[in-house]
């Protein structure tokens, strides 16, 4: 379902031409996952600084998702196009002239990337280290990270780990990110750092399938990512139960047939919306592993002409919903609630980082998200459970459809990508957060936005 | 095996809708099947094979011949799933409920879904008798020379088709015109028939204010609530309609306080105890019991409507309970005077004594408890519908009370009359 124009560059003959003729942007064709998929498009360059603090981890982790790894080095020798990944553990850099080692071992690796290849940098949090030489090298690693992202083209991104120096002994923390950035599950998630701490993770049967025997909860699912969220649980094994608001409901039960799942017609702002998800959830299981609040309206007005009416039906939906069924949810009493290792996943937006003419309303709300996540992991932490939240950029929807067609345009072609992102792709790395392998990861903010310009 | 307890667990209905509104394409089938895959979405039921599924509608189309297989076959159901069609007029889905009750207790199935299904949108249209006739004879014909001589005897006028009509086929009476004369029997007022309906918009759109139907109804084909609702409805504003049933000064019966032509589907989900254990579903209430009545309304014995008295009285009788043993009665609206009806018939000591052969009469229900969440007149009447959108209403208003016993009572073509006891659980 890709975009008109990217149809008419890469598809039609006339407009190949065309592009070739007048250099024209062409969005590549991203590889998205599908079950039984290769990790990787190719074998996996690996490489470290001075041995690497988790180099060895990096190859087991690749090693037994399937793939195959190779050694990177300055002097190794790659077939152009041919490696699916360039990896580089690069925790160990303390100074800026290590930066050099790092360019000579991944520039040959990165230049012999094949189609949607990944990059992958790991460093450690820049904050961190006691010298201040120390922190201006891991910092460099993003500024590093983000320029070979806008330089990579047919679909290859690049993104950074930064690894807590306490987890460098227990790198299994490391597993399920390095193999969401690797896969084609994080096809439209570029020029991201994400923070990974030390956690407990607990053992998982099969990794292609971490929810299996776990009940999800997704709101707002009666379309669009909502509903692509839920077939991604899905597949990922959980018993997912739907909930939209009762206007919504034909659609709802739709989804919940289609997978196999419960829906739920409430409305989230109900005083008993909490309860009630706890209701439905103890009539799967036990308790809930996981909970997505993606229900979430717009009511765009300059910030001048706003009314209390339309800010608050804004602010109600996105954050005080969300708010309030938490509250009630990790209530460790309450059957049906969020168990001790459970996930919650906030759906923010890029509007909320760099804000959007007319959504004062809509950005306050989504920062908002933002903030109670950071806020709220450090108090959730004791239980295991990690909040965590996605800020989508431009993706593909009925939503983003109605956009005029200039700014839509814009919106599509400002990023690293040249493209919109599809709903799947927000669904994969809400998926990701979800897993019980991204124990390590909390009170984050994970970016789906093809590495754009916006909110940078 | 000895009966055991039987549990209403669930229900899910669509919207109801005006004859002739948005649901003008959706087939019985269609909309019956929109129905149950609501229910297996609520109730996580996709690809269960349930004991079976007992449904059924009034105005059938000739294709329908196994709709309520057909509607399973069409939905998340598993196909494994047996059901088949039954019909008792506006009485249908009230009985299909007694039909798979029964059966789970009487150990033969665990679990079933029961409901019906109508459209007057969708009516077939038959073709002229006379014309079905001749092309019946073409059909049969055995020699080239039999058929043309039967494919001259077709005559233009054969070409018009059977009217449908809302008709007792032995009276030939309307069934508003039938219940007008009872209306008149009874001394029933206007001002009385007014009141009760607008009460009954009013009630119905304060349930819906308090999401009472949130987990009862799921939106189909765009619309979200029965759109026959007036939430202002008043006496006052009901007043100034004209009658539209009986004839000159005594006429009381308006479009206002008759239920219209409507179109919808509803089903309920009933089991065993260990049943809904298993699959940790709530009871909403236990099924007690029911009872089917018929009267003579062909040889002047009895109103067309009137059947439900009687099966009140037997069933409470069998049941040891009295009448004002009941914290809820949901009395099927298919005139508001049909109600006013059934209510003076149960005070009236003559009725009683000479109708019913009682003693005592049954007495007085306290209307505070009469159709609290609003009934037929607001809600519409999809005949074969609305037994399973009360069933689930009730036993849904039983679980939040969590006390006390519901009666129902449905009036139906044919002089029929279906009740049935649930009790909270």
């Amino acid at each position: 379902m890709a975009d008109g124009y990217s149809n008419f560059v890469n598809k039609n003959p006339l407009g190949k031409k065309l592009a070739g003729q007048f250099g024209l942007p062409k969005p590549p064709v991203l590889r998205r996952y599908e079950p039984g998929q290769e990790l990787t498009t190719g074998p996996v360059a690996i490489g470290s600084f001075d041995g690497g603090k988790v180099a060895s981890a990096l190859i087991d982790i690749v090693e037994s998702s399937g793939a195959v790894v190779v050694d990177a080095t300055p002097e190794a020798t790659y077939e152009k196009g041919s490696l699916g990944a360039a990896v580089y553990d690069a925790t160990g850099l303390r100074t800026i002239d290590d930066l050099e080692i790092l360019r000579a071992t991944l520039a040959p690796a990165v230049k012999a990337l094949g189609k949607n290849a990944r990059v992958l940098i790991i460093g450690t949090p820049p904050a961190e280290q006691d010298r201040p030489e120390a922190a201006a090298t891991q910092q460099a690693l993003e500024g590093i990270m983000r320029s070979i992202g806008k330089e990579l083209l047919r679909g290859a991104t690049a993104n950074l780990i930064w690894l807590s120096g306490d987890a460098f002994d227990e790198p299994e923390v490391l597993a399920s990110p390095v193999r969401f950035f690797l896969s084609s599950r994080s096809a439209y998630v570029g020029g991201q750092p994400l923070r990974v701490g030390k956690a407990v993770v607990p053992q998982v049967a099969d990794w292609r399938a971490p929810l299996q025997g776990e009940v999800a909860v997704v709101t707002g699912a009666a379309r669009g990512i909502g509903a692509k969220i839920a077939e991604v649980f899905a597949r990922q094994g959980a018993a997912v139960i739907v909930v939209d608001i009762p206007a919504a409901g034909e659609s709802l039960s739709k989804v919940a047939n289609k997978i196999g799942g419960v829906a739920l017609q409430l409305d989230i702002t109900a005083p008993d919306a909490g309860q009630k998800i706890a209701e439905a959830v103890a009539r799967k299981g036990d308790k809930l592993a996981a909970i997505v609040h993606n229900a979430g309206i717009t009511r765009d007005k300059l910030f001048v002409n706003d009314d209390a009416a339309r800010w608050g039906s804004v602010i109600a939906v996105n954050i005080k919903a969300e708010m309030a069924i938490n509250a009630t949810l990790l209530d460790p009493a309450l059957p049906g609630g969020l168990k001790d290792g459970g996930r919650i996943i906030g759906v923010a937006s890029t509007s909320g980082i760099g804000g959007n003419r007319g959504q004062a309303n809509y950005a306050a709300s989504k920062a908002g998200v933002m903030g109670l996540v950071r806020a709220e992991a450090p108090e959730l932490a004791p239980r295991q459970i990690t909040i965590n939240a996605i800020a989508p950029g431009f993706i593909e929807t009925e939503m983003t459809a109605k956009i005029p067609l200039a700014t839509r345009e814009v919106g599509r072609r400002i990023n690293a990508l040249m493209q919109g992102g599809q709903p799947v792709d927000v669904a994969e790395a809400i998926a990701f957060l979800a897993e019980p392998g991204s124990a390590g990861v909390t009170g984050q903010v994970l970016r789906v936005c093809g590495h754009s310009q916006l909110g940078a | 095996m000895s009966p055991r307890d039987v549990y209403v667990l669930g229900g899910n209905r669509i919207p109801f809708v005006r004859s002739g509104g948005k649901y003008l394409k959706a087939s019985n089938q269609d909309m019956l099947t929109a129905a149950i895959d609501g229910l297996v979405s609520r109730h996580d039921l996709s690809g269960e094979r349930l004991g079976e599924v007992a449904a059924g509608a009034v105005i059938k189309h000739a294709r329908d011949f196994n709709l309520t297989r057909e509607s399973v076959l069409g939905s998340h159901l598993s196909p494994q799933t047996p059901a088949y069609d039954v019909q008792q007029a506006c009485g249908t889905g009230l009985e299909a409920t007694i039909l798979v009750a029964n059966k789970i207790a009487l150990g033969q199935v665990d679990s079933a879904i029961a409901g019906g299904t109508d459209t007057t949108s969708d009516a077939p249209l038959a073709i002229n008798d006379d014309l079905r006739r001749t092309l019946m004879m073409v059909n049969y014909a055995k020699t080239p020379q039999q058929r043309l001589k039967a494919l001259t005897k077709i005559r233009p006028g054969q070409f018009a088709p059977e009217q449908p009509k809302n008709a007792e086929p032995r009276t030939g009476l309307a069934m508003g015109d039938h219940q007008a004369i009872t209306t008149k029997e009874w001394g029933i007022s206007r001002e009385a028939q007014d009141e009760l309906a607008a009460l009954s918009h009013q009630n119905l759109a304060a349930a819906y204010g308090r999401g009472f139907f949130d987990d009862l109804v799921t939106p189909y084909l765009g619309v979200s609530k029965d759109n026959n609702l007036r939430p202002d409805s008043t006496p006052e504003k009901l007043a100034k309609l004209k009658p539209v049933f009986g004839k000159g000064e005594g006429a009381t019966m308006t479009a206002g306080n008759s239920t219209p032509l409507t179109d919808g589907a509803s089903v309920v989900l009933l089991g065993s105890a260990d049943w809904a254990q298993e699959r940790k579903l709530t009871p909403l209430a236990r099924f007690v019991d029911g009872e089917t009545a018929a009267v003579d309304y062909v040889h002047g014995g009895e109103g067309l409507l009137m059947a439900p008295p009687y099966a009140i009285a037997r069933l409470l009788q069998r049941n040891g309970l009295t009448l004002q043993d009941f914290e809820f009665y949901e009395f099927h609206e298919a005139f508001a005077s049909t109600v006013l009806c059934h209510l003076a018939a149960m005070e009236s000591p003559e009725f009683c004594k000479e109708r019913l052969g009682l003693d005592e009469p049954l007495g007085s229900v306290d209307r505070s408890k009469l159709n609290v969440n609003g009934s037929s007149l607001a809600a519409g009447h999809p005949f074969a519908a609305t037994g399973g959108r009360i069933v689930a209403s009730l036993a849904k208003m039983l679980h939040e009370k969590g006390s006390g016993r519901g009666l129902i009572s449905i009036c139906a073509a044919g002089g029929q009359g279906v009740v049935a006891i649930l009790e909270a659980v």
